[in-house]
């Protein structure tokens, strides 16, 4: 199955059993206090994962590694590597 | 598949495609080289150049004369004709029984870890794949800008693809041979998207990979660009994968 067909799959599977119990006639109803909590709760859900995502990739830009190091010896590299080639006839 | 008991001759096979790549070319090839003498690894290098009008070419020439013809492989192609492409057709040549593919603009740090196979050799993988995001990986010479446009992208590819590998877009890994072979057969994008597919199909097919922090140091010469049709195309190739595998 495609991720797509995944993610169709599970939000059919949720919204199914949301609709079931939110949206059930008066006789059918669960008890007040949980049909108040489940009304909003894909409301709920997509601001939850709104604010992971924004904390998630904020975390992540704060703490991508900025290779210092690994500029510096490139550049020495690249010093050695021209001295060399040109030793060995290379025209640049 | 059966793994190889006990060490076995390994050549690496590295495919250099270029464009335009007059001053980093010969930079990165003697870097290459340096880390595999140093490590006394058996090597060949595949310069497969488009048709670069700076010269690229007649540089690769003069290479092919300082190393060797059985180190330095020129295999040439008449115009840009794309990167997937140019895989397949360096790897027709190639002789190793690892291919490891790279940028030729000196982006990818000569990392000796990744180059003798320590990785690989670590878990038998079938694929090594260098990463930005994890353990000591990172960038040099971006700016905010372009590190949270590749974080929220790689957020986004994480959430819908769920990948199993923490850095899709790069393009610095090492495949066996056979693997690139049976991958390339598969994989039918263009750009950033072909090498997060090779990924993709990669996981599908039970292909094992590791995962090699390496420097992402971003052009010595040259520009690099990401630009709003980069982004555009990144996002439909990512709804492409999202939506086909």
């Amino acid at each position: 199955m495609t991720k797509l067909g995944q993610w169709l799959c599970g939000l059919a599977l949720l919204g199914s059993a949301w609709a079931v119990l939110a949206l059930a006639p008066p006789e059918l109803q669960p008890p007040a206090p949980l049909r108040q909590a489940l009304l909003p709760l894909p409301v709920y859900l997509l601001v939850a994962f709104g604010c992971y995502s924004l904390a998630t990739v904020g975390y992540r830009l704060a703490t991508f590694n900025d290779c210092e190091e690994a500029a510096a010896e490139l550049q020495e590299h690249i010093r050695a590597a021209r001295a060399d080639l040109r030793r060995r006839g290379l025209r640049l | 598949m059966a793994a190889p008991s006990g060490p076995r001759p390994e050549r690496l096979s590295v495919l250099l495609p270029t464009y335009n790549e007059r001053d980093n070319l010969p930079l990165v090839v003697w870097l290459l080289v340096r880390t595999f003498r140093d490590s006394g690894i058996d090597f060949e290098i595949i310069i497969i150049d488009d048709g670069s009008p700076d010269g690229t070419q007649e540089i690769a020439e003069q290479l092919e004369k300082i190393y060797g013809s059985d180190k330095i492989l020129l295999r040439p192609r008449p115009r840009k004709l794309g990167l997937g492409t140019a895989y397949i057709h360096g790897m027709k040549h190639a002789t190793g029984n690892f291919i490891v593919i790279m940028d030729a603009d000196l982006s990818h740090h000569v990392s000796l870890y990744f180059m003798d196979c320590g990785k690989q050799k670590e878990g038998n993988f079938d694929i090594v794949s260098g990463t930005r995001y994890k353990g000591n990986g990172g960038v040099y010479g971006w700016d905010l800008r372009r590190k949270l446009i590749s974080r929220g992208a790689n957020f986004l590819t994480q959430v819908l693809l769920r990948p199993g590998a923490s850095d899709l877009t790069g393009s610095f890994r090492l495949y066996r041979k056979e693997v690139l072979q049976k991958l390339m057969e598969k994989c039918v994008s263009k750009g950033y998207v072909f090498q997060m597919e090779m990924i993709v199909r990669a996981r599908q097919l039970g292909y094992t990979i590791g995962e090699v922090p390496i420097s992402f140091v971003d052009r010595v010469y040259g520009e690099s660009k990401l630009g709003g049709n980069e982004i555009v195309s990144f996002l439909k190739g990512l709804l492409t994968l999202f939506a086909t595998t």
